[in-house]
């Protein structure tokens, strides 16, 4: 970049470059972490996987089929069959589907939710941080699991038909998942205010919306990413909790908790392991891998925040 | 010589747990326009809350803040202006610098983009021109390849080069006031006297008046016209610097002179002032300095001395020299 043209104007590009040398240096750091590009890798495979894998399987019609009932695994369904006859295997790739999506839409909602709503909290303080907080510290008194019952419950009666269910959960999710996500930007917005930079943006006579946009809110991507990285693995667990419960998206539409759900009875856990055990894992690896990706996104991104 | 800032009575208290602290108590000073004054002081003794008063970075928070004076700034109250008056002022009619500048830019932004955001918004330049002109600032303020420098962060300079660069922003929109808040104090002395010979040299190419805090009497002598000694949050001893520096009056401005090592001159030790400066929420009425006084008398325990004239360029506050006019 020392190239820069000889116009007195600093090209766009060179901007861009070195913004990105900065990010080009994080990813050479997350790189040396094999432990997270190894979580990073499943997660995308498991994306690919749910996303494009039921393209190429024959039962993805989801079509019922009496005749090959509980079928063991063999050479036709990989993963076996269940009860109604259907492919296991595609069942478990399009339960991905949703729980992937949920957990990423869910995240998406929450973060905004929570970025938006703490750094307004943070920023001005006051009457607004008062109200905010307060109806944040309600909704964490409460325990996550009841909550989501609570809500789940709530929005069981409305009459939501079973392929709309989805969005209702990722609604659920993002309602209990914000008020510690505006926590902790509230938190990195007061201090970040405090700091000398901010003080200095004061006396250069920069108004709140320059201030807020321009100055504190890039000081937070960072913390964000790492945040909402975290989040969907919860997002997706907190998924499978709701849907196990029949609080979540419900049967026929497929999703990694209520395919446990629905072999949740004693022959089904003794005798027919390959209907729960497939849906089980993914939840399993999913979130174990996104939270390994996550923490060492943190360890780049965030040292501070270590623990 | 006209006044550009003349500050009246200003006080700025704090109301804490443990009782009130009187960080600033009832100064008044001015500053004439193309002036360099100089306020020192040690450490604690109200110098940075002056400026932050006078910025209006003081937020007042219940009875806290700034609660009496004014601030008179090309003949508007300061105090009594509006938010959006008193924003458009900021950063074009008076600018400030902090000591530190390695935490006074924004760690996520480019040098660029904070060089040309005051150009933007005061100026009203487009993005081209307010490009254009910072790459000028940055070679005015003497640092080389001025068009690289736009687009580093500042974790990628060194200090001397951040202060710099905060000097640029702070001249960018040509204000009349600068107010500079122990601009060198953490900078190594090669670098400290550039920046002190930079700040010179803005100043008389544009008619630009300083305020500059320090605690060094280097610094002073390098580049005031009148000095503000302040003790405690009061002011103790003003004059124009020669005067000062010749025949000072009170015995901390003694003190501070004393302690100041002279090039060539071998003294056994150096001296400092001794005890400390007092507590300021266990100010009494009395001198504040009257503990640390060699000249301490019975009077100095039970009243404070106020501010009078002695001579005509210098002003002090000292019981010695009241005792003075009154036999005389
Ligand atoms: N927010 C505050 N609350 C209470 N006391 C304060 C506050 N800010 C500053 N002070 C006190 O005001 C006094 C003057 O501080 P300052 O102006 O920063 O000193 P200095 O001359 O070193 O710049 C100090 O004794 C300090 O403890
Ligand atoms: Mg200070």
């Amino acid at each position: 970049m020392s190239s820069v043209s000889g116009a007195a104007a600093p090209g766009r590009g060179a901007k861009t470059a070195v913004k990105s040398s900065m990010w080009r240096q994080s990813v050479r750091l997350l790189l040396k972490n094999k432990l997270a590009i190894a979580g990073l890798v499943i997660v995308v495979l498991m994306f690919l996987a749910c996303f494009i894998g039921p393209m190429f399987s024959p039962y993805a019609d989801n079509k019922t089929n009496m005749r090959i009932m509980n079928r063991a695994p063999n050479l036709q369904h990989w993963l076996g069959t269940d009860k109604l006859g259907r492919d296991v295997l595609t069942r478990v790739l399009l339960a991905g589907r949703i729980s992937l999506t949920v957990g990423l839409a869910s995240m998406v909602l929450s973060v905004t939710l929570g970025t938006l709503l703490g750094a307004l909290s943070g920023f001005f303080r006051g009457v607004v941080d008062q109200v905010i907080m307060r109806v944040a510290d309600l909704l964490l008194t409460i325990p996550s699991l009841p909550l989501l019952f609570i809500f789940g419950a709530l929005l069981s009666d409305w009459k939501v038909p079973p392929e709309n269910r989805m969005y209702i959960v990722m609604l659920i999710l993002s309602l209990v998942n914000w008020p510690s996500m505006a926590r902790m930007i509230r938190g990195q917005m007061l201090s970040l205010r405090e700091r000398e930079f901010m003080q200095a943006t004061t006396v250069l006579g920069l108004n709140n919306k320059r201030k807020l946009f321009h100055h504190l809110l890039p000081n937070l991507i960072p913390l964000i990413i790492v945040i909402a990285t975290l989040n969907i693995g919860g997002a997706i667990l907190s998924e499978s909790v709701l849907s196990f419960f029949g609080l979540g998206v419900t049967a026929p539409t497929p999703t990694w908790g209520n395919m446990i759900d629905a072999a949740n009875n004693l022959i089904d856990f003794q005798e027919r392991p390959w209907l729960w055990m497939p849906p089980g894992l993914s939840i399993f690896i999913t979130v174990i891998a996104i939270n390994i990706f996550g923490d060492g996104l943190r360890d780049v991104l965030d040292p501070k925040q270590k623990r | 010589m006209e006044n550009l800032l003349r500050v009246n009575r200003l006080s700025t208290h704090f109301h804490t747990d443990e009782g009130t602290v009187k960080a600033v108590d009832d100064i008044s000073f001015r500053v004439g326009k193309g002036e360099t004054v100089c306020i020192v002081g040690e450490s604690g003794c109200g110098k940075s809350i002056t400026a932050m008063s006078i910025m209006g970075l003081i937020q007042a928070q219940g009875a806290s803040g700034v609660t009496g004076g004014t601030i008179e700034f090309g003949g508007e109250d300061l105090l009594k202006l509006g938010k959006n008056e008193l924003r458009t002022l900021r950063g074009s009619e008076i600018s400030m610098i902090f000591q530190e500048p390695m935490s006074s830019l924004n760690p996520v932004m480019t040098i660029g983009e904070q060089l040309t955001e005051p150009l933007r918004i005061h100026r009203k330049l487009n993005r081209k021109a307010a490009a254009k002109r910072a790459v000028e600032l940055i070679a005015q303020v003497g640092i080389s390849r001025p068009e690289q420098i736009m687009d580093s962060y500042p974790h990628e300079l060194s200090g001397g080069m951040l202060q710099r660069i905060m000097i640029a922003i702070a001249i960018s929109c040509g204000p009349k006031l600068l107010i500079a808040d122990e601009p060198t104090t953490a900078l190594d002395v090669t670098i400290q006297a550039q920046i002190l010979d930079m700040l010179r040299r803005f100043k008389d190419e544009s008619e630009m008046s300083i305020m500059l805090i320090t605690h060094d009497l280097g610094v002073v002598a390098e580049m005031a016209d009148y000095v503000i000694v302040m003790y405690a949050g009061k002011i103790v001893e003003e004059g124009e610097v020669e005067v000062l520096f010749d025949d000072p009056k009170h015995p901390y401005t003694r003190g501070l002179l004393r302690s100041k090592p002279v090039l060539g001159q071998l003294q056994d030790e150096l001296y400092s002032i001794p005890g400390q400066v007092p507590d300021p929420l266990e100010l009494t009425e009395s001198c504040y300095f009257h503990d640390r006084c060699e000249f301490c008398m019975d009077i100095c325990r039970v009243k404070g001395p106020p501010l009078r004239g002695v001579g005509e360029r210098q002003k002090t506050a000292c019981w010695l020299y009241e005792e003075a006019n009154v036999h005389a």
